[in-house]
């Protein structure tokens, strides 16, 4: 049967959630959990790792709409990493990209915060 | 030729059925049991996971919304036929809880419902944007249909690859 797992560590200040499995209306609970911990513990600046993540339905999406809004209230993002082809395809089709930063790698998603922090700073 | 959509079937028609009860749970079952019979029939792994997605979508909305808290758990079921034809698959999603009107969905503007940060309602949009024909039937408390149709070649269909298979060049050619 289809999983789900999530994985979060902290990279540079940065919280990455490494997405694994299938993430639909069964599974996106789960995930809307992690996220809200990682939010209650004040951290805004949030890489998703989806480089293993094997399929999203909007229930899933929706988790990440459910966030955004007050994520960016508190001066964070999301920023998306590692994109397989196939789920970057539904990311697109409901117009994602338009709204979120996706990265090829992981490292250019941490960089991308730590440019963001040097500007404010200069 | 292509033969009319929703037709009655004959009776030497295959008819792959499940019923389940509409529970999230079961959602990644339904999508490997729709999956595997699209692979069957040639789609190609673009097309079988889009198809799986909209019957994901279809069903997630019988999970989320067709029944509530007093209806006794035997009775919230999830019904669902697919039918390979030999130009398309037909795939039909039917619960009897409450029903809705398709015509008060939000047809949306992407754009704009997601910059809104809007949850929900994208289900629909989606089963649109990836099957070739989306069709309901809404009978509330009696039997609500969403059929599901995709063709293994459809003229100017982007998200179809198979135009270089022999089956479908046999359907650009098979008048």
């Amino acid at each position: 049967m289809a999983k789900f797992e999530v994985q979060t560590t902290e990279e540079q200040g940065i919280v990455v959630l490494a997405l694994q499995g299938y993430l639909d209306a069964h599974t996106a609970p789960e995930f809307e959990k992690t996220l809200q911990k990682v939010i209650n513990q004040n951290q805004y600046r949030i890489v998703a790792d989806l480089q293993q993540l094997r399929y999203i339905s909007s229930a899933g999406l929706g988790v990440f709409m459910g966030f955004i809004e007050e994520i960016r209230e508190k001066g964070g993002d999301i920023r998306f990493c590692s994109t397989e082809p196939k789920v970057y395809k539904i990311f697109e089709l409901l117009g994602f990209p338009a709204l979120f930063r996706f990265f090829p790698d992981r490292q250019g998603a941490l960089a991308s915060f730590q440019q963001d922090a040097s500007n404010q700073e200069s | 030729m292509r033969e009319p959509i929703g037709q009655k079937a004959p009776a030497n028609r295959k008819v792959y059925r499940l019923e389940l009860p509409a529970a999230s749970e079961n959602l990644a079952l339904i999508r490997e049991f729709v999956g595997g019979i699209a692979e069957n029939m040639g789609f190609d792994e673009e097309t079988v996971i889009n198809i799986e997605l909209a019957v994901d979508e279809a069903c997630t909305n019988v999970v989320r919304h067709a029944y509530n808290n007093t209806t006794p758990p035997e009775r919230a079921r999830i019904r669902i036929a697919v039918r390979p034809y030999s130009d398309r698959i037909e795939i039909t999603i039917a619960d009897n809880g409450k029903g809705f009107d398709p015509r008060k969905l939000p047809s949306p503007d992407l754009v704009r419902y997601v910059r809104q940060m809007r949850r929900g309602g994208l289900g629909i949009y989606l089963m649109q944007k990836l099957m070739d024909r989306v069709y309901f039937r809404i009978q509330p408390g009696v039997r609500n249909e969403v059929r599901l149709v995709k063709y293994l070649s459809a003229p100017g269909n982007t998200t179809d690859r198979a135009s270089e298979s022999a089956r479908s060049n046999s359907k650009k050619t098979g008048k």
